[in-house]
Order: structure tokens, then sequence, then C-alpha cells
């Protein structure tokens, strides 16, 4: 409809330079014109976290944001949490926990909690339910979840 | 002559959780062709009315929308077959896969919109211009029914009435001590899964195929049926699942959007591609749940049960999709539940309305019944003056009546409770729940002032339907193993359940087992995953065609070792000696080189009936007076299985399932205005459990009764962490209220919550 920016997306170390409608959310720029379809699209409206991407440090929701917002920023994603083989401490615990069923909301929970974790590594208890509570997960009934989330904190409080 | 079990009966790690993991699942929305077209429904905006025009000059306008579709394009398409539960006198209310002449909820395709991009297929949909003169409205199945047109002709909204009835209910009722009787409903829910809707076609020219990506939970009953509607022969059309994003029921069903995009890949010979966004996805995929029961029960001076006789309502919405008579037949039929009924009558009333067609949703038809049942046991027991765990101890069958044939039927089947020990399992919670000790301290609370109570309710649930499961196991050329099934995968761990089953009987690691579900073209027939068969029905399939491999693998060997089979074991994926510990030793691997034709066996599991696992659930709530919200302060479910193939994924099953019933009882609903004008077209109107509002959850998962229909003794765990949910919830809540009888509708609001403390 309208003429495409071009910019560059910084998504886990690697420069993809795009032309995208202004309007183009992240969400959808990273899926489709980066191809890194891990990042999960749920509602569209900010409510159920499945896009949760970390930008700059800050888990945030990808469908809420435009991509042309997200130009020059470092931003991360369940691709990137991994290193090589070696699963990242919250994927480990989402499997040691089964805090995962069809796994949809999955990768928005691990960036949500480890964006948390890494600002806030000794987060009360009480103040992760809140945080935690901002996502849907309509699979597990969320006590995986949420002992999954507990074990990588105190893993990652731990190296 | 099959090893002891290794992997059965452990909780060992998901085969698939890894790629999940990694951001490397492939769901619908994931699947891309080069050159794919987008498509965008353009849906009714107003409840009932008359079509006037369409009107797509605008839209077509704008460069790279392609095509626009209304219901001339599609109209050697007919409207969508009942999968199950398909009374004759149901038809003429099928949908249609593009609104003709009529529209009848809010929601409903009218036409359809093939663009560039999916930016402007959106663009484009709002561009055209549907002209619509509105029609009067029914919203409530408890109204008169009303008119619905049907070509010519008039038809009643009153679209079927069911009646199952077993023994003399009127002579039951006229020598009863007293009769209770009650009136309930049960909102209007659904799955919701995560991940929303998605279908990409294609149409390959070389092959003379058309496929569909996205597919879920019956590919194999769609492939022929999308083949029969598109007039093709059912080898020349094939679906593919990917990974599932939660299915609950009411995800890959047959939607007129996968109709669509199937007719429009053939059409214009490009990929199709359909996701749908989270509001059509509330307003346009299958509803559940909404009903309305007038229930009376005739008891001795004791509380026992002399009869049962309900009448209920069921809103079905605007139309009768694949699932026909489906829930309401299941409402009536597992009513009785586990307790004794001497005679019984359920009369169902199947209405539409001009709302969101319905279909099943987790424990559909007994989220409902249990709701009703065990409201109805509550309130005998205030009737009599006895306590509520007493009144279901007095009621419940016995486990020397089983088997315990009900007289009723659902499903093609008769139903028969196989095996189980209620009143034992009824210990076991009470002991989980600590009820005791539970009842003290909610005396004590209660006598401060607090507003707390504890609730108990009991029920039976079904699984495994049949009637047959076939699979094929193959050794691949590096000794791993393949099962290859017919049924599918909505996220629930089949492939690790199937995978343990398969090991076990074979000798191998499950690890080592690749299990693939959901691909047409890998399976000639499949029944696919719903009513918790997979386990079950699958599972046994499995362990008979392992069984089969086994015995082939051991005779091949036999004569590349120069043994004898009767001597050899499978021992961690190789061929050992067992009567020589120290003997020779085959790879899998190496005897699927050295033997020439493929290593292969297929078995099939039959089965006419049923398998009923049972559970009790118990909730303590408190509620909060000033603003009628209730916190569940401690909830313990009892499920007896049978076997418990993953117990793991067992509990992960009853604590999601768990979490689902709390939306219902609580927090979910789909409300309309008095236009039928939707309301809850978001998560912000469509209130789904969060972290915050599950508690922490004790679960004992049994295995007293196992099923004496398949060898494991297996039962489905899909659906019993979620049935009595509700029933459960409003038990307690009368408790805290101090109130029996209190709650009469799901899900109680913090709204209704007041209002109903307000009334006391």
């Amino acid at each position: 409809m309208s003429a495409k920016t071009e910019l560059t997306l910084t998504i886990n170390g690697r420069d993809h330079a795009i032309a995208v409608e202004p309007r183009r959310t992240l969400a959808d720029a990273i899926r489709e014109d980066c191809g890194q379809t891990g990042t999960h699209i749920g509602c569209e409206h900010g409510i159920c976290g499945a896009c949760t991407v970390i930008v700059d440090g800050e888990p945030v929701r990808s469908c809420l944001m435009f991509a042309v917002q997200a130009a020059g920023k470092k931003i991360r994603t369940v691709e990137g949490l991994a290193n090589g083989d070696t699963l990242h401490p919250m994927q480990q615990a989402f499997m040691d926990n089964h805090g995962l069923q069809c796994g949809f909301c999955t990768p928005g929970f691990l960036m949500l909690a480890v964006g948390v974790l890494e600002r806030e590594p000794d987060i009360s208890d009480d103040d992760l339910l809140d945080v935690l509570s901002s996502n849907l997960c309509r699979c597990t009934g969320y006590q995986n979840i949420i002992k999954a989330v507990r074990a990588a904190a105190k893993e990652m409080r731990g190296k | 002559m099959t090893a002891p079990a290794k992997f059965v009966g452990r909780s060992v790690p998901r085969l698939e959780d890894r790629p999940l993991l990694l951001g490397q699942g492939r769901f619908a929305a994931d699947i891309s062709f080069p050159g794919q077209w987008h498509m965008r429904v353009v849906r009714s905006t107003v409840a009932h009315g008359k079509i006037k025009s369409i009107n797509a000059a605008t839209a077509l306008k704008l460069p790279g929308v392609h095509a626009v579709w209304s219901a001339a394009d599609v109209a050697h398409i007919p409207p969508i077959p009942f999968r199950l539960t398909g009374l004759k006198s149901l038809e003429p209310y099928r949908q249609p896969v593009l609104a003709k002449d009529v529209v009848r909820y809010v929601g409903e395709p009218v036409a359809a919109v093939f663009a560039e991009n999916a930016y402007l297929a959106e663009d484009a949909a709002d561009l055209v211009e549907v002209a619509i003169e509105q029609l009067s409205i029914t919203l409530l199945a408890i109204e008169h029914p009303g008119v619905y047109e049907h070509d010519d002709t008039e038809l009643s909204t009153e679209a079927g009435v069911l009646q199952k009835t077993y023994g003399d209910v009127d002579a039951a009722f006229r020598a009863a001590h007293a009769v209770v009787a009650l009136e309930l409903s049960i909102g209007r829910h659904s799955g919701v899964p995560l991940e929303t809707r998605g279908a990409i076609a294609r149409y390959d020219g070389a092959r003379d195929v058309l496929e569909m990506h996205g597919a879920a939970k019956v590919p194999h009953w769609n492939r022929d049926t999308l083949a029969q509607m598109l007039g093709r022969k059912r080898e020349s059309v094939q679906l593919y699942e990917g990974h599932v994003g939660g299915g609950f029921g009411i995800r890959g069903e047959i939607y007129p959007e996968d109709v669509l995009v199937c007719a429009a890949a053939l059409k214009f010979r490009k990929a199709i591609k359909w996701i749908e966004d989270r509001r059509e996805h509330l307003i346009a995929a299958n509803h559940s749940r909404e009903q309305h029961h007038k229930i009376r029960a005739a008891i001795d001076k004791d509380g026992h049960l002399l009869a049962i006789d309900d009448e209920f309502f069921h809103d079905n919405g605007a139309y009768m999709r694949t699932h026909a008579a489906t829930v309401p037949d299941l409402t009536a039929a597992m009513l009785p539940g586990p307790y004794v009924v001497p005679a019984y009558r359920a009369v169902g009333h199947i209405r539409l309305t001009n709302k969101t067609p319905c279909g099943t949703y987790r424990a559909p038809g007994r989220y409902e019944s249990t709701f009703v049942r065990e409201r109805l046991l509550d309130a005998i027991a205030a009737k009599v003056g006895v306590d509520k765990v007493e009144i279901r101890r007095r009621n419940l069958i016995g486990k020397s009546a089983m088997p315990y044939k009900l007289g009723l039927e659902t499903l093609g089947t008769n139903i028969v409770y196989d095996s189980g020990d209620y009143s034992a399992l009824l210990d076991k919670a009470l002991a989980l729940a600590d009820w005791k000790n539970l009842q003290t301290q909610l005396l004590k609370r209660r006598a401060a002032g607090e507003k707390v109570g504890a609730g108990v309710a009991m029920f039976v649930e079904k699984s495994g339907l049949g009637p047959f499961d076939t699979v094929r196991i193959d050794v691949k050329s590096d000794g791993s193993i393949e099962v290859i099934t017919g049924v599918a995968s909505l996220g629930q761990g089949v492939e690790t359940a199937i995978a343990q089953i398969c090991a076990d009987a074979l000798g191998v690691n499950y690890s080592n087992i690749k299990v693939i579900h959901g691909q047409t073209d890998r399976i000639d027939k499949g029944m696919g995953a719903f009513a918790s068969r997979v386990t079950v029905m699958c599972g046994e399939a499995t362990r008979l065609a392992a069984i089969k491999l086994r015995a082939e693998l051991l005779e091949v060997a036999a004569g590349l070792m120069q043994s004898k089979a009767d001597v050899l074991d499978i021992v961690d994926g190789q061929i050992v000696r067992r009567d020589f510990a120290a003997g020779p030793v085959l790879a899998l691997a190496e005897l699927a080189r050295e033997h020439p034709t493929p290593l292969s066996a297929e078995a099939t599991f039959e089965s006419a009936h049923m398998v009923y696992p049972y559970g009790v659930h118990i909730a303590a709530v408190h509620i909060d007076a000033d603003t009628g919200g209730v916190v569940i302060e401690r909830y313990a479910i009892a499920y007896d299985i049978g076997k418990a193939v993953n117990p793991k994924l067992v509990e992960g099953q009853i604590a999601g399932g768990l979490a689902q019933g709390v939306g219902g009882a609580l927090l979910e609903e789909f409300l309309y205005d008095d236009n039928g004008e939707p309301l809850s077209v978001t998560f912000a109107d469509y209130l789904m459990p969060t972290v915050r509002e599950i508690p922490a959850l004790s679960i004992l998962v049994a295995e007293d009764a196992p099923s004496p229909l398949n060898p494991l003794g297996l039962k489905g765990a899909g659906e019993g962490g979620a049935n009595p949910v509700g029933a459960a919830i409003a038990s307690a809540i009368d408790d805290a209220l101090q109130r029996p009888g209190a709650v009469t509708r799901l899900p109680v609001t913090p709204q209704r919550l007041k209002a109903l403390m307000a009334a006391g």
C-alpha cells in the first residue's frame, strides 16, 4: 500500500537488511522478512506474549512494535538462546520439568523469563509470578512452567 | 516373550521438546511456498440477515489483489458434512463454505480475498462492500424456536431433539420419598489454542496432487472429505500435519477456510495461505458448552437416587458443523456418571441461535453434565441433611458391579464402564486433600468471618474410541525405528508415549524411535486424535506391530547368526543370544543392510467399546466479599487411568485440563449483545487463566483399575483434568457462602458472585 522503508534488523548478532512498509510489525518482519519463525504470533494485540523477544535487554511484544522502531537495536529471539548444541539453562529447565506441551507459547515464555532474569537475577518469587502472568499458555496449566523458570533462575544465578 | 518394561510407566523426557525449544517448530504460519497468495475472509458483521449484494470492485482495483470470491464462485462445493453423530434430520443445517443468500452469525464467511500478501489481503477485505438486510435474531436456546430459512423452505431453529432413557422414570418419581429439582446453565466456552487456525494449500501439477498443510486432529477423515467435496479421488489429495499449537477439540475439524484454500489452489494454481487472526478465531472457530438444564431427581429417604429426569437446551450456534449432535449426545449419555441411577431419561433440544457455531471442547458434554449431576448430588445432600461426601458414597456404583452396563449408547458404542473402584478412589482423593483437617480449618476460618469452603466432584470419563488403529513399524537403514501411525499430535506428547510402548515391545531405546503422525501419504487409513483415543488405540496397535516385527527380526537374524530364533533377544537395538551372554551380537543396522527386503510389520487394533477412566476433584476456595473474586487455595485431583505410559505427561494433561476447567468455572465466556454482536473478541474480553489464577495442585495418578479391554490396561488421560472443575468449584463456592445450591450458572464471574451475595 505504502512505500517501503529500508532498514537493518540485528537479530541474534546477525544483520538483516530488509525493506518493509512502516506499518509492518516487528513480529512479522522477524518471521517473514528475516525468516526466523521461532517467534510466534498468538494474538496480535499484545496480551498472550507468544511473540516476546528481547530488544536491547528488555522483553517486548514484537506484535506491538513496528519493525522500523527496532532498527539499530539488538534483537534476541529464541533461535539465539542455545550455544551450539548446548541448550540455554532456561531451555533445559523447560525440558526437564515438562514445561511445554504444544510448544507454541514456549519461545515467548523463554524470552520473557530469560530477559527478566538477566536483568534481575534475584527477583522475588512473587515478582517472578507477576512477570510470568503476563504470558498465556493453554496447555500446561503453568505449574511446570513455574518450576522450570525457578530451576533455571537458580542455575543462571550460579553461573 | 517380550522384555520387561523399561520405558512404559516411566517419566522419560519428551522426544518432541528439542526442536520446539530451539525455535525450530513448524507450525502452520511457518509454512510458505514460493509465489503464494494470501487469503483473507470477509465476514458478516450482522447476526442474521439477507445478503443483498457483494461489491468487490474497489477491492479488486488495489494492485496485487488477484480475486475476490463469493458464494457463486464456490457453488459447486457442497456444505461441510458431519464427521460424528450425524443425524439425517440435521443436514439442512450444515454450513456452506461461503454464505449464500443468508448470514446467520457475526463472523460468518461471506467472501474471500486473494492477494499478494497478508496485509494487502486485509486492506482489500475492508473494501469489499457487503449489503445485508437484517432479520430478527434468536440468541437463546431456551426461547421458543424461531425460523431457519433453508433454500425456499422455513425450518425451525430446533434442529433436533434427542432422547436417551432406560427404566421406568415416571414410576420412580411417583414412588419417590422426595424430588429435588434444579435449573442450571453452562456458559459458552472454547478451547482457544494459542496457535490460531491456519491452512496452506497448493496444487502440484507434476503429481496431480492437492496438498493441504496445517492439518491437525483428523487428517485422514479430512483428506477423504475434502476430496469428496472438491470432486477429486482421495489419493490425489494429501494432508500434512506440522507442529500443532494446541487442539482441545476445536482445531483440525474441517472449517470453511480449509475448503476455500483448497478450492482456490485448484482454481488459481497458486499456493494459497490463510492464517487466522485472534479476533477471527474468537468469532469463527467452534464454540462449545452452552447449555441450560432442567433436572430432577427422585430419591428415597436416605438420599439414594431412584431416577434422574433431565431436559436440556443445547445452543449449537448458527450451524451444525462437523460434530453434528456429538456434544448433546455425550451430555445425555454421560450424565449418570459414577452413580447407580435405576431409571434415567434425558431429552436434549438441539437449538440453533445466531451465534458462532459449536463443536467439541475438551470433555465435551461432560464438563456440562458433570456440573449438572454434581450440583444435583449436592442438592440431594442438602435435602437429606447429610454430608456431600457421604451422599456420593451412598450412590456410587460398587466395584463388584464392574463391568457395568449403563444401558445407554454414544458415538456408536454401548456404554459399559470397563473397570473401576470408585469409592476407593474417593478415599484416596480425600486423603490427598487432607479433607478432615481441611474441614476443621475451614470451619475455624468461617467462624472468624472468612468466606472459605471446599467442594468435591466425581466423574467417569470416556476414552479410547475405536473402531480401529493401524500402525506400521519399519527398521531404517541405520537401524533406527520408524513407527507410522494414522493418529495426530496436538502437542500432548504422542511421539514419546507411542515410542515408549514400541521400545518395550521391540527391545530398543525409545529415543531411537521416530513416530510419524498426521501424514496421509505415509499410511492409507487413520483415525486421528480425539476422544482421548491415541495412547489407547494407537498404543495397542503399536504394541501388536512391534511384537510382530520383533518375531520377524529374530527369524531373519537366526539365519545370519546360525542360531535359533527362540534363543535370540533384542536388547537396546541389538540382537543377542539369550543363552550365551558372551555370544555374537548383531546390530539392527547390520541386519537391515544384510536383508534384501524391507524389515517391516503392520498391525491393527480394533475395539468396539470405549474405556472409562474415573476421577475425583476437590477444591478449596476463598471468596473476596468486596470484589466477588474467587481464589482457589487448594486443588487435589485423583484420576485412575488404568496404566500411565508416562506419568509426567499424564500429570501434564491433568494440570492443563484443570487450568481450562478453571477458566470455564470462573473467567471465560463468549458474550453477545442484544443484536448478536460478539463481545468477547480479544484476550482482554475472553479471559483465560494466567499463572496467577491457577493454584498449586496435588495430583494422584491411580492405576487401580486397568482396562480389561487392552493388554496394557490403558485408559486415556486427556480430559479428566477438565471434566469436573466447574462442578467442584461451584460446590466449594456454595460451601464458602454456606448456601447450598447458590451457584446455578458457570462461569461464576466476580459480577455474578457479587450479585449472588447481594441477593443472599
